[in-house]
């Protein structure tokens, strides 16, 4: 082969049909007759969503994005038969004064430092071979065959890996705990979280789509290093193409005695088991995560006792996230101090990120943990679209906070997060601008709480619904200061009493927002108005009369009739009557209406 | 998600459901937490999950049924009521939320006459809100069935809906 396409199989570029410009591909480079030179592999993510599909040639790393089927014959004949680089399908980014360069050499990808997505976009993920010619399976044979249990607990406490999933807990100490804690037991249960809730978060659906095999291997490793011999994936049923790909890898695993019996000729045995979710947010918190595995309503449990002692039927369990396990082969061939001479004092390694929002590259970002906002959003990210400026950007979730443009310096860390009142969560950072309200914005993420809360106990049921109310009242321009302080007080009532993850932090987005942007509650509540121009109740539109031609468009096309004037004369909005629905404004060629 | 809908919609499941659906539930019976997959697989069955459904999936297991009731209405996914030819799903995660896809859901709304969790009266469409497919990168982002359609603006919605026409 001298030739190898690669082209996204992620969820991203597939919902704009990657899978069928690969077809098409396949079928050209037959009809041109160089089939034995071109291998044509579907791989897992990229990263950069925002321009798929995505295609790269490869020996040149040639990166052609915003693909579509039309395209397929030109880069065939031009590209892959003539050896000429069709420029004008090439990422924008790769074009430079002294010719096309490779995609890893681009702003998005070269302070990018893949562990955990080290074979995303690069292998084929329903290919066992891919995986293995890539190193796969090697540290679980170096586990079995040359490792006891404490050693690998050993190796992967001194690296310094703490959970990917938000809380940020020692893993290496929590497989000590599972190994330990029940010294004898029948049963013991390798878990992994793969019910990636935090919406905007993508990173562990890009895992199980990109390089299955990777978890499949860290779960036995888990497995020999706790003394447990049967897993389980819970994963969403909302990522149809992640949960194919794993059943599949699994299937190929247990053919290739990776998995089942006597694995590598020893006495190890161990087992996978796919569970899938069923939309509950709440089920991305362990002990409710094992409720459901059990077949209940996935209500959390008071812990402890801690699942390492009381885990999936009654039985010692360890419960790891998704891009955690994906760090542990890696960390096993190449060692601790490789691991943990990347990143800060207390957070080692790197982190993914899914970037999305208002932000140039949505996408998924994996770097070294003690790398700034700043870099972040503003030289990998490509900054904010259309001249906007940064207002925050929100990293955790519903169960996280916004870190404001004074902190964008601040290197990113688990403590640091939680310094600065945000949080790490899974890793979705959504960039916010000027035209976004941050009520508006708790207001969603409460809405959110309220609909996930799973109802089991009283502060986080009723406290998070009042609290929706609060911030409705603030947005319609009905608060009182009064209504602020005791907003402020439920926050910390439901924060201190509610009985999981979830109620625990879902006050977070309100006093992250208090905390940052205050004066934008104050301005709602005094002022009766809304900065940002989103909430809809404090807003009104006007005809600026100097700037009005008098066309009528705006009337014709108001569906309620709010507004009158004569042809060739200013118009004017009857408030009574206005929706805001901002048809006039979105028909005006004149500029002449403004919302305030 | 609360479904707010109320319409009664008579039980038509076939002989040839039900043996699909009683010959699954014994291929899992006696594997410990076999609920869930169950109910999920009798909704791929069936569509949906109707009280005439869970009771015969409480008497092959031998679940009481208020743990089948209890199990089916906790999970967003599972629906107590038929869904529309066209599931429409509009995607409110954060993602899509700061790119404007709480206008696109309003404007569905608007345009098909239902709420969130219902169904058209012909039983064409039925719209739902979803919390994040994971294709951030296309935000504003919608699912109609298997298809998703990314960047969306509400001037697109009329083009997309009289796709499924038939």
């Amino acid at each position: 082969m001298d030739r190898k396409v690669l082209i996204c199989g992620g969820t991203g570029c597939t919902s704009s049909g990657s899978m069928k410009i690969a077809d098409k591909l396949e079928e050209v480079i037959k009809s041109k007759g160089i089939a034995d030179h071109v291998k044509v592999v579907r791989t897992g993510c990229f990263g950069l969503c925002a321009l798929g599909p995505i295609m790269i040639v490869y020996p040149e790393g040639t990166f052609y994005s915003m693909m579509s089927e039309d395209h397929i014959e030109k880069i065939v004949e031009e590209h892959l038969v003539n050896d000429r680089i069709v420029e004008e399908y090439v990422y924008e980014e790769t074009k430079t004064p002294d010719g096309i360069i490779a995609y890893n050499q681009t702003n998005f990808y070269k302070k990018q430092h893949r562990v955990a997505l080290r074979n995303c976009g690069v292998i084929d993920p329903e290919n066992i071979d891919d995986y293995i010619s890539k190193d796969g399976y090697k540290a679980l044979e170096k586990v079995v065959t040359e490792m006891t249990p404490e050693d690998v607990i050993k190796v992967i406490s001194d690296s310094g890996l703490r959970g990917r999933g938000g809380g940020g807990f020692p893993t290496g100490r929590k497989w000590q705990m599972a190994r330990t804690i029940v010294p004898v037991a029948d049963q013991k249960y390798v878990c992994c979280n793969a019910d990636e809730g935090d919406p905007g978060a993508f990173m562990d659906r890009s895992v199980l789509e990109g390089d299955p095999h990777a978890i499949i291997e860290a779960m036995a490793i888990a497995g020999y290093a706790i003394g447990a011999t049967k897993g389980f994936v819970y994963v969403r049923a909302e990522y149809p193409i992640a949960v194919h790909r794993l059943q599949v890898a699994i299937e190929q695993a247990r053919e290739r005695g990776f998995l089942r019996k006597k694995l590598f000729g020893s006495d190890f045995e161990f087992d996978l088991d796919v569970r899938l979710g069923a939309g509950a947010f709440v089920c991305g918190e362990e002990t409710a995560l094992i409720t459901s595995i059990e077949g209940n309503r996935g209500e959390p449990k008071p812990r402890p006792p801690f699942p390492a002692e009381k885990g999936i039927f009654g039985k010692p369990t360890v419960n790891n996230n998704v891009e955690t396990y994906a760090n542990v082969p890696q960390i096993i061939l190449k060692g601790a101090e490789w691991f943990a001479s990347m990143g800060t004092e207390k957070s080692k390694g790197t982190k993914v990120f899914a970037l999305g929002g208002k932000i140039h590259n949505t996408g998924l970002v994996e770097i070294p943990m003690g790398t700034t906002l700043r870099e972040i959003v503003f030289e990998i990210g490509g900054g904010i679209p259309n001249g906007k400026k940064f207002k925050a950007a929100q990293t955790g979730g519903p169960s996280g906070g916004c870190i404001p443009s004074e902190h964008l310096d601040v290197p990113i860390d688990y403590d640091n997060l939680i310094a600065i009142g945000s949080m790490m969560g899974s890793g979705g950072l959504i960039v916010m601008d000027e035209d976004n309200c941050m009520v508006d914005v708790a207001k969603f993420f409460m809405e959110f709480t309220v609909d996930e809360s799973c109802g089991k106990c009283t502060p986080c049921r009723i406290g998070t619904k009042r609290l929706h109310e609060m911030l409705t009242k603030i947005t319609k321009g009905e608060a009182t200061m009064e209504d602020l302080d005791k907003m402020e007080k439920l926050c910390y009532y439901v924060k201190n009493n509610s009985l999981c993850g979830l109620g625990q932090t879902a006050p977070n987005p309100i006093l992250s927002t208090l905390r940052y942007f205050k004066d934008e509650y104050i301005a709602h509540i005094k002022d009766k108005k809304c900065p940002a121009g989103v909430c809809k109740d404090l807003l009104s539109y006007k005809i600026v009369a100097d700037k009005c031609k008098g066309c009528t468009k705006c009337a014709r096309n108001c569906p309620v009739n709010a507004i009158t004037g004569k042809v060739k004369e200013a118009h004017v909005i009857d408030q009574a009557k206005c929706i805001k629905c901002g048809a006039c404004m979105s028909n005006c060629n004149f500029g002449a209406i403004v919302k305030e | 998600m609360s479904s707010t809908q109320k319409v009664k919609v008579a039980f038509n499941g076939t002989a040839e459901q039900e043996k699909a659906l009683r010959s699954m539930i014994r291929e899992h019976k006696g594997q410990a937490g076999s609920l869930m997959p169950i109910l999920q697989k009798a909704q791929e069955i069936y569509g949906y999950l109707p009280i005439e459904v869970q009771s015969i999936i409480s008497e092959e297991t031998g679940i009481p049924m208020e743990k089948v009731y209890g199990v089916s209405t906790f999970y967003a996914q599972f629906s107590l009521y038929p869904k529309g030819k066209y599931r429409i799903s509009v995607c409110l995660g954060t993602a899509c939320y700061v790119k404007g896809s709480g206008d696109v859901f309003n404007k569905l709304k608007e345009m098909l006459g239902i709420e969130e969790g219902q169904c058209t009266p012909d039983g064409k469409f039925s719209l739902d809100a979803c919390r994040c497919i994971g294709a951030c990168g296309l935000a504003p982002v919608m699912t109609v069935n298997d298809d998703v359609y990314g960047k969306l603006t509400n001037d697109q919605l009329k083009g997309i809906l009289d796709k499924y026409a038939d």
